[in-house]
């Protein structure tokens, strides 16, 4: 019983004491943090890697880096914003490495980082791909799967950090290690390529919600 | 107003413009960029409905229990960074070098006069001079065969990962010149370092293969900052210095002009 009141006293501690503690010796009390953003690293991995096995290695890892780095975590940032800093740091070179591996592996028509472009868009772009043929959505999600492949590591960090976690240009820049307004252009390229993949079977409805005109 | 480009719109969308207002003034009116938004719209939504699916509410109870029995080990020590491969190698180079220069010493001057604090100092630079020439001829390599590379006709992808990962090495060692460079005043090494080091980080962070294009824009940023003559000018100062302070006599030597690294 002890054990258990120890335990949703320790849960409700904040993230600084955690971080105290671990360093401390405490390794339950890194458990607490694990437990609290491990749902929240695997989204982004798993938006980044779009596979369930991948995301949890990635996830695994982030906080195996982060426990071993945990001396240098300044302690004025968030320690959540740190270790989804190191989770996507960690998700571009298993993207960067996979494409490797796979271009080495590949025909020649095989898609690869930046040359993806051409023969990935190609291929979502498959004329039998009707909307008919998309109906069910798990070939929707495949094709959006496809589509988000056919980016680059840097545009896929960008595109799901900004888009789906809502960070700022600089938060990205700073995980793809380059200057705001090339990480802007990265965005608009993800957008533009993501546009191009996926028009003819996003569903077309309008909508004023992001464009300011509704008065 | 003439119609706006895909590029505007997306960054209307992002909220990453300048010109919202007149962007949006312009949306009001016309109906075309209205639609081209509201497909841009449409695909994010399409985005949104992408199903992740659900790792079961005690994925974060199955993450411990994977990493806990390797976290016993892990954590890392104030002093693991200055054993990480990279550094060892750089301060082993510098070793090597000093003891190098101590041995050519010792067997080359069995006559000369006893050293002096004035002469370990001329050793010390000598040192220097030496391991930042050759860091600079190092340099100049990966960029003159950056700058000189071509891609072959009809080539799509380019693969630079070998520069790259020189490009990598190469930055430590950098950081480490133009920081001795800096705290000995010599603000005309300094200045030429750190432009190599934003060249080889630019280097350092392009994506492994690269398009045609791509591969020209490097080649382009690296003939605007034209830090390949800057290189060769600063290299060459080295190598006269280098032989000024082999030269120089052995008592009452005069500071060297010039590059003081």
């Amino acid at each position: 019983m002890k054990v258990s009141v120890e335990r949703a006293e320790s849960e409700g501690i904040s993230d600084a004491v955690a971080v105290q503690r671990t360093l401390a010796g405490d390794r339950d009390a890194y458990r607490v943090l694990v437990e609290r953003y491990s749902l929240y690293l695997y989204r982004l991995a798993y938006r980044m890697s779009g596979n369930a096995h991948d995301a949890e290695e990635v996830v695994q890892e982030a906080f195996l880096r982060a426990y071993q780095k945990l001396s240098q975590f300044a302690g004025n940032s968030n320690f959540g914003t740190w270790v989804y800093r190191i989770a996507a740091n960690y998700a571009i070179d298993r993207i960067r490495q996979r494409n490797v591996e796979e271009a080495r592996q590949a025909s020649p028509s095989r898609p690869t980082e930046d040359g993806s472009e051409i023969d990935t868009m190609a291929m979502i772009k498959d004329p039998s791909a009707s909307p008919e043929h998309l109906a069910s959505s798990a070939e929707l999600a495949a094709k959006m799967q496809q589509a988000l492949d056919s980016l680059t590591p840097a545009e896929r960090t960008a595109i799901v950090m900004r888009h789906w976690e809502g960070c700022a240009i600089e938060e990205i820049a700073a995980v793809l290690k380059s200057n705001s307004n090339a990480t802007k252009n990265t965005v608009f390229r993800a957008v533009a390529k993501l546009r191009k993949a996926l028009e003819p079977f996003a569903e077309f409805r309008g909508t004023a919600r992001a464009m300011g005109t509704e008065s | 107003m003439m119609h706006l480009s895909e590029e505007q719109l997306i960054a209307y969308r992002e909220g990453e413009t300048r010109n919202r207002e007149s962007f949006a003034a312009h949306l009001k009116n016309c109906d075309g960029c209205r639609r081209e938004l509201e497909r841009i719209e449409a695909v994010f939504a399409a985005l949104d409905a992408m199903p992740i699916p659900d790792p079961g509410e005690d994925f974060g109870r199955r993450v411990w229990q994977q990493i806990s029995p390797r976290l016993a080990e892990k954590r890392e020590r104030w002093w693991d960074p200055f054993f990480e491969p990279h550094r060892l190698l750089a301060f082993g180079g510098v070793a090597a070098l000093v003891l190098l220069a101590f041995f050519i010493g010792r067997y080359t001057r069995t006559n000369a006069i006893p050293p002096s604090i004035a002469d370990t100092g001329k050793t010390n630079e000598r040192v220097l001079v030496v391991a930042v020439g050759e860091h600079l001829g190092r340099s100049e390599m990966v960029l003159m065969e950056l700058a000189n590379a071509e891609p072959e006709k009809g080539q799509k992808l380019m693969n630079i990962s070998a520069e790259q990962k020189r490009a990598e090495d190469l930055l430590e060692e950098n950081r480490l010149y133009r920081q001795t460079a800096l705290r000995h005043g010599d603000t005309v090494m300094a200045s030429t370092l750190d432009e190599l080091e934003r060249v080889l980080l630019d280097i350092a962070n392009s994506p492994d293969q690269v398009t045609p294009g791509q591969f020209e824009a490097i080649q382009k940023r690296i003939a605007a900052k034209g830090i390949l003559l800057k290189v060769r000018v600063v290299d060459q100062q080295l190598r006269q210095q280098r032989g000024n302070v082999e030269e120089a006599p052995q008592v009452n030597a005069t500071p060297v002009a010039g590059n003081k690294i």
